[in-house]
């Protein structure tokens, strides 16, 4: 297997010591089928323990190592060294408060999510002894790419609203309360609309759509938003023309 | 310290934790729940499970039938009660969880689909796609949202859990954002922590996946059971571990060696029919897949790559729109990470550490010897996967133990637990704290954290893998009193209070230290062959001396006491594990 030296230009900050982030530059063998999070994992084994970051499944699947890689957000365990021939330049993902080196506050985004009641409120209520809810493959279908969002924040990171606009509830969040309200079994779209139809909600959205571009599991929040889009416009005329049709 | 008061503690939020807090919750609004991980619930290992999640629901399947799969897969060493209870509660649960908004792929009809699954003489394995755990997950953490009086603390690393006089009254834990260490107090404690398959090299198991609730409870005085029974999953890529589901299989995926041929025919798992037939061939428990790779390997009929030998997993005959709809994550992994598109190419493959059927000693209430403390899921051994879990039952585990510890640690939380003395628990947080400030503010030393770690694996793979003996298990044993040793030697680099992973690396490597001795000196001492658990030196199953679970007791000095106690028998009497067509 072949070996290649790269450099790993990683920022840094310890908000206890540092005045500021700043660069620092690591020289690491890479082996040829490395991600990025494999040179990292080096690093903080054999060069410099104090390295801090998040990671854990290394499947792309857990959500936790996402990282501005050349300025791209992408998950560091599913992007592979051998296609960055220059230097490697790693920060945190954009746009959002570095809570140290490459580890950033998530608040902001746990609370968004809660803020859009993102579970099942049922058509029915039913009992566990009279069995599941029944769903076809085609109803299953209308909403399960948008269940595939891993939380992952890369949309947020690339996204120049949320950039702009603190309180935009922003593409994650938005798309699972898509999911939900696209869900056959769910009736909770009148609850999540507060939040969702707002003006910090979708129609902050600009559809610039780098959110879709960076997202490691095809979720397409920039679709999600538009189809709730149309879907809020649709409500706001049905309460208009026909005010009695809605409870 | 700060001390958070609370009245049920959940160490862990993944699906079992998760799933025990939402139990809580509703058991009694009232009782205030503090769920305290080390990452955000999203992130927890229940993330990586792919194929699915057993429990009988189909017409022509039945709870004696699951029964019997679980029990003969474990090679009998399940407790039968604890599995009698588990397989009637598992579609309940899976149901339960359907109606929080699971998206369980389904029928035509609407209903929802099954699929085979390793060891099962029926289909009765839920999935969601090949992406089963991650879906469970995301729907136990978002309904968890609903629920005001669970009240989460993520980023928060336990460290020690605050029994006095035999009873649990709390945990305490460090907020890695401030590095302080907090105090919970709470009328029960419940443990979620997961597995360690960590303290092996190649693991399917995610970086967090480091014993640190098994090692806690371990010291805190309550055995670790059956700890010698590690699987590993036949199925995973080379070099990185990653888990290639076992619905691969399932759904008609063959492992070929390098000639091509289905070798599992010869490890008496055949016929090697061209259909896929239940509890046969593919179909076959890990246990005997992963055994039979290492003889095809002996044999040289493996294929050799960079990262080890390897046979081949081949999907082509379910063409591209199968694989698309019920096996996308497969696809998208093998791609990604071997560059090897299942639809046109064999899927290298090699057998990995995935699973431990050990864990904390739990009773089948899911409550520990500790009176207060409760455990469950990976970390917990109840113990319905015996010597070897049938791939999809974990799932489902977690979701009924951990819903059965969440209601009874509230039942015991409502009847109160009489008069604490909190200065003997402030006390017992004092001593936590001291024990992490001194590792923090130590100035000497010479061992490093990752090289510790590496020759740690390195004494498991080597003595603890597939086959074991004597010689290899004690020289591993050996190796890792050694470590344990200089572990206290080791030197923290990083001073910063703010998220510091070599604090937390260091101490999840204690954890691990602790697991793997218990590991190692329970394999050691079980002188039989018995599902996960193959000695070259005892290569047959001996019910007279070892139809029981092992016992590891901590000591801070020595080596773990191993002692043992009765499996339940209820209505299956050991008999042979027979798999393929002579099985019928």
């Amino acid at each position: 297997m072949s070996v290649r030296v790269s450099e790993l230009e990683i920022l840094r900050y310890d908000p206890e010591q540092d005045e500021a982030p700043h660069f620092q530059t690591y020289t690491v063998p890479c082996h040829d089928d490395w991600r990025v999070l494999d040179a990292i994992n080096y690093v903080k084994d054999e060069l410099d323990r104090t390295l801090t970051y998040r990671w854990s499944c290394q499947m792309a699947v857990c959500g936790s190592c996402g990282m501005a890689v050349n300025g791209e957000p992408v998950l560091a365990c599913q992007t592979f060294v051998r296609d960055y021939p220059q230097k490697i330049r790693i920060e945190p993902l954009q746009n959002f408060p570095v809570e140290r080196d490459l580890v950033v506050v998530m608040d902001d985004f746990i609370d968004k999510l809660e803020s859009v009641k993102p579970y099942l409120v049922p058509k029915e209520e039913k009992e566990v002894d009279d069995g599941e809810y029944l769903q076809t493959p085609a109803q299953l279908a209308h909403f399960k790419q948008y269940t595939a969002c891993i939380n992952c924040l890369l949309c947020y990171s690339a996204c120049p609203q949320y950039a702009l606009t603190e309180s935009f509830v922003g593409p994650a969040a938005l798309a699972l309360a898509h999911r939900y309200n696209l869900d056959s079994r769910d009736v909770g779209r009148r609850v999540r609309e507060d939040v969702v139809a707002c003006n910090s909600g979708i129609w902050e959205c600009s559809f610039v759509g780098a959110c879709s571009d960076v997202c490691p599991k095809s979720v397409d929040p920039a679709a999600a938003i538009q189809q709730t889009k149309i879907a809020s416009t649709g409500d706001y005329f049905m309460k208009v023309l026909m005010p009695w049709k809605r409870k | 310290m700060e001390i958070i008061d609370t009245d049920i503690a959940i160490v862990g939020a993944g699906g079992a934790g998760l799933r025990a807090a939402i139990a809580v919750a509703e058991a009694d609004p009232s009782l205030k729940i503090a769920l305290i991980s080390k990452v955000y619930p999203m992130r927890s290992h229940t993330v990586a499970a792919e194929g699915g999640a057993a429990g009988v629901i189909k017409g022509n399947d039945s709870f004696d039938s699951h029964f019997n799969d679980t029990v003969a897969g474990g090679d009998w060493l399940c407790d039968q009660d604890a599995v009698d209870f588990f397989i009637r509660e598992a579609p309940r649960e899976l149901t339960r969880i359907e109606h929080w908004g699971c998206p369980w792929s389904r029928e035509p009809d609407g209903h929802v689909a099954v699929r085979p699954f390793g060891g099962m003489k029926v289909e009765r394995t839920w999935y969601a796609a090949d992406k089963t755990g991650f879906h469970l997950l995301h729907t136990l953490f978002q309904t968890s949202l609903k629920y005001a009086s669970i009240e989460r603390f993520d980023e928060y690393y336990s460290t020690d859990l605050m029994v006095i006089n035999g009873r649990c009254h709390g945990v305490t834990a460090i907020e890695m954002r401030t590095g302080q260490m907090r105090l919970f107090k709470s009328k029960c404690v419940i443990i979620a922590t997961g597995g360690a398959g960590r303290v092996f090299p190649f693991t399917t198991n995610g970086a967090i996946k480091t014993g640190d609730g098994m090692a806690m409870a371990f010291r805190a005085g309550a055995p670790l059971k059956d700890m010698e029974f590690v699987q590993y999953h036949p199925t995973a890529l080379p070099g990185t571990g990653i888990l290639i589901t076992e619905g691969s299989r399932g759904e008609g995926g063959i492992l070929v060696n390098k000639d091509g041929y289905r070798y599992l025919q010869d490890y008496n798992l055949g016929p090697a029919d061209p259909w896929p037939r239940n509890k046969a061939m593919e179909l076959g428990p890990r246990d005997r897949l992963s055994q039979a790779f290492w003889h095809e390997q002996k044999k040289g009929r493996t294929i050799s790559t960079d990262h080890g030998n390897v046979v081949h997993l081949d999907l082509r005959h379910l063409g591209e729109a199968k694989i698309n709809e019920r096996l996308p994550m497969v696809r998208e992994l093998s791609r990604s990470y071997v560059g090897v598109d299942p639809v046109y190419e064999p899927i290298p493959v090699r057998p990995v550490v995935h699973y431990t059927m050990g864990g904390i000693d739990t009773d089948i209430d899911a409550a520990t010897s500790v009176e207060g403390l409760y455990a469950a899921g990976e970390c917990a051994c109840v113990s319905i996967n015996g010597a070897n879990r049938l791939g999809s039952n974990s799932l489902t585990e977690l979701l009924v133990f951990g819903a059965r510890a969440g209601r009874n640690a509230a039942e015991a939380a409502k009847h109160g637990i009489g008069a604490t003395d909190d200065r003997q628990i402030q006390a017992a947080a004092q001593a936590a704290e001291d024990r992490v400030l001194n590792l923090f503010r130590k100035t000497d030393g010479d061992e490093s954290i990752s090289g510790l770690r590496r020759e740690m694996n390195e004494a498991m793979e080597a003595g603890a893998g597939i086959y074991r003996s004597e010689d290899t298990l004690r020289a591993s044993t050996e190796t890792l009193q050694q470590i344990r040793e200089r572990y206290k030697n080791i030197l923290l680099t990083d001073k910063s209070n703010v998220f510091n992973t070599d604090l937390v690396e260091a101490l999840e490597l204690g954890s691990m230290i602790d697991v793997a001795v218990a590991m190692a000196c329970s394999a050691l001492q079980r002188k039989e062959s018995r599902g996960s658990h193959q000695r070259l030196d005892y290569p047959d199953r001996d019910d007279s001396a070892y139809l029981k679970h092992s016992l590891a007791r901590y000591s801070a000095t020595d080596v773990p006491a191993i002692d043992y106690c009765d499996v339940t028998i209820t209505n299956s009497q050991p008999g042979e594990r027979v798999y393929g067509g002579v099985g019928e």
